[in-house]
Parts: structure tokens; C-alpha cells; sequence
């Protein structure tokens, strides 16, 4: 039981945090129609950065997280105006290797500045500790981090479901060429969505720095588990991608906690039945005929 | 018979001037960079991978990240048997490569129903699978430390493979020519015709009443089946097998490879292997990541600026020289 509850909430907040990370990349991939294998490189960029401020500027742990996230948007809106810009009508194949091309220039760029080994990350004081949750003791910086990630979520989802600027997204999403004959100025869309994405992806990378250690090859490391979130979750579904987030965290905590030896497998294997089972998503409504 | 516009999908794949030259230059290197031929072997059996590649990217229009899972199968198999006491070589490829081909069989029903981002993704999964079961299956494989030891009964029984690796490099060109006009003909076959047809626009293949899965899946098993029989060329020329066969870096390479040479071409292999393998080992003598920083660079410019690869830039040079295909 102990054990159990142990996985659940390791996988939750694993999950939760891969999630936070996948939904940057949802996004920009359903609004335009990207595959941008570069994702994670904004991650670790905005990981990387939080740790430097930690470590060298002496930021409080929180403030050094925001003006990552702050610092990362705006790089993405450089990168998006130089380069993903050309990318929105080219194919496919382009779109796969210019981001390939630039996840290895930051691989390049991350060893040459922090070096080729694993950077260590230091919690403030506060979260280092353990709590007693009744049935056993927990990290109190995962119950933080879940925390933190469920308020993300729901303000993303509130934002996309309830505000004008999430409906310009939907609307742009659905018929882009429409959107832009109403009115609505697609191209600022897109950056700024960019920039969101790109800032949650720095946000995943900076807050769960402790759970996915930060190391040059990063972009590469995780990319695997991010794009195994936003193929399951279909076309641009917050919800489903949650979904999809828990049942990848806690299958991936699970296997590592029960057959350490051959952890990676049980993740893949899923991913190819559940592809092959359900191939527009997860969740998604099966089609008829 | 009138001449055929140069843009058709029939003319593209005819005798080229510069085939010859490549041909040469390859047997020249044996003369003129004796102390190169192990290096030169790896190259030809990396353009013959990416040449397996290019059959299924660049006509079926198949983007697959995984596609050295079937390198690796080739390899581990032709070491396998040439330990198990099959020393005979060229049959040695050939099941190495039918043992590739039948797993792309069993793989490419599933796989190939499968477009875009899912595609990329299961192909990915599947190329990771792969290479962790290399690594966990110990027994078989070696894991890390591979298999060594591999020895070969001389060639047709008459060649020796010898200290200075001539054979090894006779052997491999002779199988990239065999192999290169033999994929030739599928290309330009009725077959080939109908796989860029795919590449174009399945849905309208479909309604022409084309059995488009079907036809994706003998691409599958062609590419799959030349892909191993470059594995078993790696494995016999180097008396070795790694892990390394297995890896998605071989995979992403031979993507880029075909790439920085041109898709959909045949030749894009033929001056992106070298090129990638010259650029990397100069790059990584700098330091170790700096060819990823070139690489990375390369791949952008390489996609915006020139289209086609390397060849495309070649093509629209000579192009503009003779003042050859101007209006088109």
C-alpha cells in the first residue's frame, strides 16, 4: 500500500512536470503545425539558467525560476522570428531537421559553457526537507512542484477555455486564414503563443531541475518523453495531455521502481501499442467508418 | 522519341556524366590513399545505408527515425553466423539482409499506416527498443563490449582478406555498385513510379485505387533488406560488431547525411556520407562538441538556403553555367 501510494505520487509530480513541458510544445505544434524537435532544448536552456542564478547570482529559488522563464520567452521570440518563421510553411522533413540542427547547437553551446558533466542543482532550505503525509514521508519540493504545476495547468486551461486571447487561439487553431481575414493578426499570435510555449517548457526544465538533472545532452534525453505526451494526447487537448502526462509518469516511476534493470523498455512499449491501438490519441473519439 | 522535359519523373533517373567519375575516384583512392581504405570502406558502407534510406525517405516519402534498427540487425546477424562457423561472406550478407527484410515485413504493417508526428515517434520508439534490448541482451550480443573475433573464409574461396584491406574495400564498392543500379531499376519501375506517387499525395493514390500500405511496405522491406546487408558489410569489414550499430545517432546521421547530400536523388549519399564523415572528423579533432555545433549550423543552412542538398547547389550551378533549365 505504502508502496503504491509511494509510486502514485512520484509518478503524479513526474508526470505533472513532463506534462508542463509537453503542453508548450502542444500548443505551438497545434497552432503551427510544427514539429519542433527543439522543445526541449528551451527546456534545458531555462533549467540551466535558473541553476546559474541560483548558484553564482544568489537568487532566491522562485525568483530565479521567473526570470528564467521571463528570459527564455524572449529568446524564443528572436528564434521564432529568424527561424521557425520559414519554418510554418515548409515540410515536414525541414521542420524535423532545421529543429534537430538546433537542438544541436545548443547541445554544443550547453558543454562548451557549463561543461560536459551532470550540473548540479541546490534546493533552498525550505523544500530540501521531508514531510509526514500520514502513510509515509514525502519530499516536500514534489508536493510543491505538483502544486505548482496543477495551478499552471488550470490557469493555462482556464486562459485557453475562458479569455479573448485564448478563443483568437482556438479560432487560429481551427482555420488560420479566417482568423486573419476577421481581423485578427495571426503572425503576433503565433510569437506570442511561442513565447508561452517556449516559457512553459523553461519553467518544466527550471522547477523539476532535481527530478530531470540537467546535462548538455538534455535536449535529446527527454525529448523522447515529451514527444511521447503530445503524440498520445492527440490534437491540442490540455486535458488529455494530463491524462496521458500520469499515465507516462507513473508507468515510467513504476518500472524503474519494480525492474530498475529494464526501466526504459516498459515506457516505449507502451507508447507502440497505445500508438498503434489508438493512433489519433488517447482520448480521442474514434472515428466512425 | 521525343526528349523527355528534365523536371519528368522518367528522366531523372538516367545515366549520369558524373557517375563515372565517382566510380573512378572511388578505385583511384586504392592507388592514390592506400593508408585510407579502412576509412574509405566505412564510407561505402555508410552511402549504401543512406542509399536504403533514400529509397524509403526520398520516394516513399517515409520520414523514419529508426531506421538502424535494421543496420544493426544486419550487422549483429552477419557476426553471429560468421561466428556460429558460416564464414562464407556473400552469402553471409544475403541472410543477413533477408533476416532484415523480414522484420521490416513484420514491423511495416503497423508502422507504416502511420503519418507524420506519430510516425516519427513510434519509428523513434521502436529504434529505442531495439537498441536496449541490444544492450540487455548480453548473451547474444555482447552488450557493451560487442562481438570481436569474427573471421571470414577468403572471398570465392580464392581472396584473402589480407592486412592492407584492399579486398575489404574491393568487396564493399562491389556491393554499393550492384546494390545502387539494382535500386535504380525499382525507382524507375512502375513500382517506384507509384511510390512517389505516394510521396506526393497518398489520399489520391488511394482513389486511383492504388494499394498504397501495401506498396509502402515492399519499400519497407527493400530499403530494410539493403540497410542490413550495409550492416553485414560493416561487421565483416571491421571483424567487429557494437552497440553503436543500434544507436539513434546512427540513425539521426544517416538522416543528415542524406540530407547534406540531396533527397530523393540516389546520389545524395554518395557525396553526403563522405562529406558528413570528412566535416565530423575534422570538427571533433577541435574539440569534442564542436562538430555538433557544425553540424547543427549545416543542417539550418543546408535547409534554407540550399534546397536539394549539396547536389541541388551543384545542379543549379551547372545549371546557370550552360544555361540549362532556366525556365523551369
Amino acid at each position: 500500500m505504502s508502496t503504491l501510494a509511494f509510486i502514485l505520487l512520484y509518478g503524479v509530480s513526474y508526470g505533472l512536470v513532463l506534462c508542463l513541458i509537453a503542453l508548450g510544445m502542444l500548443i505551438t505544434m497545434g497552432l503551427m503545425r510544427v514539429v519542433n524537435l527543439a522543445h526541449g532544448a528551451f527546456a534545458a536552456i531555462g533549467g540551466y539558467l535558473s541553476a546559474t542564478l541560483i548558484a553564482h547570482a544568489g537568487m532566491p529559488f522562485p525568483l530565479a525560476i521567473c526570470s528564467a522563464v521571463v528570459a527564455v520567452a524572449v529568446l524564443s521570440l528572436a528564434v521564432e522570428r529568424l527561424v521557425y518563421v520559414y519554418l510554418y510553411t515548409a515540410s515536414e522533413l525541414d521542420q524535423v531537421l532545421v529543429t534537430i540542427g538546433l537542438d544541436f547547437i545548443v547541445v554544443a553551446a550547453l558543454a562548451l559553457f557549463f561543461g560536459p558533466d551532470v550540473l548540479p542543482t541546490r534546493l533552498p532550505e525550505s523544500l530540501a526537507g521531508s514531510v509526514d503525509l500520514g502513510f509515509r514521508t514525502f519530499e516536500v519540493y514534489r508536493i510543491v512542484v505538483t502544486i505548482v504545476c496543477i495551478a499552471v495547468i488550470g490557469a493555462l486551461w482556464l486562459g485557453f477555455e475562458r479569455t479573448t486571447i485564448g478563443a483568437q487561439v482556438r479560432a487560429a487553431v481551427d482555420n488560420k486564414s479566417m482568423t486573419q481575414a476577421m481581423g485578427i493578426n495571426v503572425p503576433r499570435l503565433f510569437s506570442l503563443t511561442f513565447a508561452l510555449g517556449c516559457g512553459l517548457a523553461a519553467l518544466g526544465g527550471a522547477m523539476g531541475a532535481p527530478m530531470l538533472p540537467l546535462e548538455p545532452m538534455w535536449p535529446f534525453k527527454y525529448l523522447i518523453l515529451i514527444l511521447v505526451i503530445v503524440a498520445l494526447s492527440g490534437s491540442g487537448n490540455i486535458r488529455a495531455s494530463v491524462g496521458v502526462a500520469m499515465i507516462v509518469g507513473i508507468v515510467e516511476t513504476a518500472g524503474r521502481y519494480f525492474f530498475p534493470q529494464f526501466a526504459a523498455f516498459f515506457i516505449y512499449l507502451l507508447l507502440i501499442a497505445l500508438m498503434i491501438w489508438r493512433r489519433d490519441g488517447l482520448f480521442a473519439r474514434r472515428r466512425t467508418a | 522519341m521525343s526528349p523527355l522535359p528534365r523536371s519528368s519523373i522518367l528522366s531523372r533517373h538516367r545515366f549520369n556524366l558524373a557517375e563515372p567519375l565517382w566510380w573512378g575516384l572511388a578505385l583511384g583512392v586504392i592507388i592514390l590513399f592506400p593508408e585510407y581504405l579502412a576509412v574509405g570502406t566505412s564510407v561505402l558502407v555508410m552511402v549504401l545505408f543512406v542509399l536504403s534510406y533514400d529509397l524509403l525517405l526520398g520516394f516513399a516519402g517515409v520520414l523514419s527515425l529508426g531506421h538502424t534498427v535494421f543496420f544493426g540487425i544486419g550487422a549483429y546477424a552477419a557476426g553471429l553466423l560468421a561466428l556460429a562457423g558460416w564464414t562464407e561472406a556473400v552469402t553471409g550478407v544475403l541472410a543477413a539482409g533477408a533476416i532484415s527484410a523480414v522484420l521490416a515485413a513484420a514491423l511495416g504493417p503497423f508502422l507504416l499506416r502511420l503519418r507524420g508526428l506519430p510516425l516519427i515517434m513510434i519509428t523513434l520508439s521502436v529504434g529505442l527498443v531495439f537498441f536496449e534490448a541490444a544492450s540487455k541482451a548480453t548473451w547474444l550480443t555482447g552488450g557493451d563490449d560487442g562481438l570481436s573475433g569474427i573471421e571470414l573464409a577468403p572471398l570465392f574461396g580464392r581472396f584473402g582478406w589480407g592486412m592492407y584491406g584492399h579486398t575489404k574495400y574491393l568487396y564493399a564498392l562491389g556491393w554499393l555498385f550492384f546494390l545502387f543500379y539494382l535500386t535504380r531499376r525499382i525507382v524507375a519501375s512502375p513500382f517506384g513510379v507509384a511510390l512517389q506517387g505516394i510521396r506526393e499525395n497518398d489520399a489520391r493514390m488511394r482513389l486511383m485505387g492504388n494499394p498504397v500500405l501495401p506498396h509502402l511496405v515492399v519499400a519497407y522491406v527493400i530499403s530494410a533488406a539493403i540497410a542490413g546487408i550495409a550492416g553485414a558489410l560493416l561487421t565483416q569489414t571491421n571483424s567487429f560488431v557494437g552497440l553503436g550499430v543500434m544507436g539513434l545517432d546512427n540513425s539521426i546521421d544517416v538522416l543528415i547525411m542524406l540530407v547534406l547530400g540531396g533527397v530523393g536523388r540516389l546520389f545524395g549519399g554518395f557525396i553526403g556520407a563522405p562529406v558528413y564523415m570528412l566535416v565530423k572528423h575534422f570538427a571533433s579533432l577541435w574539440g569534442p562538441y564542436y562538430w555538433m555545433f557544425m553540424i547543427g549550423a549545416l543542417l539550418i543552412v543546408v535547409v534554407r538556403v540550399g534546397r536539394g542538398g549539396l547536389l541541388g547547389i551543384i545542379e543549379r550551378v551547372t545549371d546557370r553555367l550552360t544555361g540549362r533549365g532556366v525556365n523551369r
